[in-house]
């Protein structure tokens, strides 16, 4: 009986999603693309074009070759890892900012943009691991360190179920972040030089620079991942809207999907961070324009959060290139600066609930 | 659907709060819960459902112990309606309503005719039809009692958790939810402040320090002696001329 009834909805579901996926992959190739255009040096589409076909579908269009390497190593790596670090924090911050039913979370809530400067600061300034050990692998490194020290610490002090459980991760997190901030801090003035000090400052903001396709196989997958698993969940991130009990009563597992998310979520954060440092404000921003166009029901909210993210932080990007001339600002700096007035701007015009 | 609890009991931090409860809910019954505050009703309401896991004792529904039962099966068979449970979020009331929805629904099987229909079928049993698009800030706090109600029946249970349901409801509100309750063909059991509106039950548990220490009908439980222990009242009983029921009158014991 429960069958027959079901399929057209299903089939209906099925079209659904295959037309959204199609406008949305769409306009991520366009953002994509623009991203590769415009820059210092804008490169004509017509040699984007031209490039993708030689290195995609074999063909022997006569190009220049730093022309080619330039929309290939650079642009092209720069944009699609700008797209999955903005789409992978967006997406993050939906879940901690559902999860923990808190407006002011983000994904790096738990102690891991802090944990991440610890680790690279660890492995740049102290020397950690001679030189074996990439700033990205001690970043990641530092940043998992923090999440399960702050994820203990929740644990320990009854945030696993309950009412209270929310407010007492965020209390976690803030404990752990100062912890690793005050690290760092320690380590940088113990031993590092002011050169260094302003590297890994400028790291630490965010740097898109270095992306190159091994960080592309490594990004795509995990945005990617981190996207559907959270658009799975869809409905039961929903049921949080009234709380954990709530969630519990509408059949919701909540003691797993917290931990299945908030893990995927930070582990997510983690890697996005060991290849472009801590990004702000993307996945605390993002999240709540999202919600300002599309609603707050997370099968719409997921998509175009991680769309928006994905724009967003390819145009942070652009500006980043090109707002000064001969230098790159860090990225970090072109989304606080943007971020910080939209997100004023959201405050002020959300209506308190009571 | 049969609702039993054997021997329940929970503490917090080394305070006991519920202790040593045993009852038996019979299919299609509304039990009222009693009691002064603090007395345990709320965390024994938590307990049935399942929100709350129980450090002795166990929770039946029909033949099944709850804890061996999924949350998802739990949900489709039983819903709660938790007293003040707020959002920030800026939802709609059908919104709400339709979270009632979540148990039948997964990656297989989504949204159908058939769960409009339960949910348009809630709205209107609580009188909220036509306010499906509101905004939930917008509510007054008895119609979002309303909505939470509309909520637990859109999910089609066989048992009905409530705590103090007509909590913040207007007269004619608190009547016509008390009736819809008691006329739904699904066991029932409520916390409830209101001892003339308890009356209305099939059956009355009385909660005092953790413990029920009484069960059983209306009119055998609510005596002047349990009045004066468990509530601290002098109470006198009247009859209504209109219709012969009893009503209880409270005085403070001096």
């Amino acid at each position: 009986m429960p069958q027959i009834p079901a399929v057209r909805p299903l089939a209906r579901l099925l079209g659904r999603v295959a037309l959204h996926g199609a406008w949305i992959s769409v306009a991520l190739a366009a953002a994509v693309l623009a991203g590769v255009c415009i820059g210092e040096t804008a490169i004509p589409l017509s040699t984007v074009w031209q490039t993708l076909a030689n290195k995609l579908l074999g063909a022997a269009y006569p190009l220049d070759r730093i022309d080619q390497g330039i929309v290939w190593n650079y642009r092209l790596t720069r944009a699609i890892v700008a797209a999955c670090c903005g789409a992978g924090l967006a997406v993050s911050g939906v879940i901690l900012q559902s999860l923990l039913r808190n407006a002011l979370a983000d994904p790096y809530l738990l102690g891991i943009s802090a944990g991440a400067s610890t680790g690279a600061v660890l492995v740049t300034v102290a020397g950690l691991g001679a030189g074996a050990v990439s700033l990205s692998l001690g970043a990641f490194g530092g940043a998992l360190a923090a999440f399960l020290l702050v994820a203990l610490l929740a644990r320990a002090s009854g945030g696993g179920i309950g009412p209270r459980a929310a407010g007492q991760i965020v209390l976690a997190g803030i404990a752990g972040s100062q912890l690793f901030n005050a690290l760092t801090a320690f380590i940088i003035t113990r031993s590092a030089s002011a050169e260094q000090a302003r590297g890994i400052m400028f790291w630490l903001l965010g740097n898109l620079s270095g992306a190159r396709w091994d960080n592309v196989g490594l990004a795509v997958p995990v945005a990617l991942g981190v996207t559907l698993l959270c658009l799975w969940h869809a409905r039961a991130l929903d049921a949080f809207t009234f709380g954990t009990d709530s969630a519990t009563a509408l059949g919701v597992p909540v003691r797993r999907v917290q931990t299945l998310l908030i893990g995927c979520a930070s582990l997510a954060t983690a890697v996005m961070v060991s290849i472009v440092g801590s990004i702000g404000f993307v996945g605390l921003v993002v999240p709540h324009a999202a919600r300002f166009i599309v609603g707050v029901r997370h099968v719409r909210l997921v998509p175009a959060a991680a769309l928006m993210g994905a724009m967003f932080l390819i145009a942070a990007d652009v500006i980043s290139r090109i707002a000064v001339k001969g230098q790159v600002l860090p990225i970090g700096v072109v989304t606080a600066l943007v971020g910080a007035p939209v997100f004023a701007l959201i405050l002020v015009r959300r209506k308190p609930a009571r | 659907m049969r609702l039993s609890a054997e021997n329940l009991a929970w503490s917090a931090r080394g305070v006991p709060i519920v202790r040593e409860v045993s009852l038996q809910v019979g299919a299609g019954e509304t039990l009222g819960l009693i009691g002064p505050n603090g007395s345990g009703k709320s965390t024994l309401l938590r307990l049935l459902s399942g929100v709350l896991r129980p450090e002795a004792g166990e929770v039946w529904l029909g033949d099944t112990p709850l804890a061996r039962m999924s949350r998802r099966h739990v949900a489709q068979l039983l819903a709660v309606v938790e007293q003040q449970a707020e959002t920030a979020e800026r939802i709609t009331v059908q919104d709400a309503v339709e979270l009632g929805r979540t148990p039948w629904l997964s990656a297989l099987r989504p949204w159908s005719a058939e769960d409009d229909a339960a949910v348009a079928e809630a709205l209107a049993e609580v009188e909220m039809s036509g306010f499906a698009g509101r905004d939930w800030a917008t509510l007054s706090g008895g119609e979002r009692q309303r909505v939470h109600i509309a909520r637990a029946l859109a999910q089609r249970p066989r048992i009905l958790l409530l705590d103090e349901p007509t909590n913040h409801l207007d007269i004619h509100h608190q009547l016509s939810i008390l009736r819809l309750v008691a006329d739904l063909p699904v066991t029932t059991v409520l916390a409830l402040h209101d001892l003339n509106q308890a009356m209305g039950c099939d059956r009355l548990g009385v909660m005092h320090h953790g413990r029920l220490v009484a069960l059983g009908r209306p009119d055998q439980v609510l005596t002047t002696a349990l009045l004066r222990d468990v509530f601290g009242v002098r109470a006198t009983f009247l009859t209504d001329p209109a219709d012969g029921e009893r009503i209880i009158r409270f005085h403070a014991v001096s």
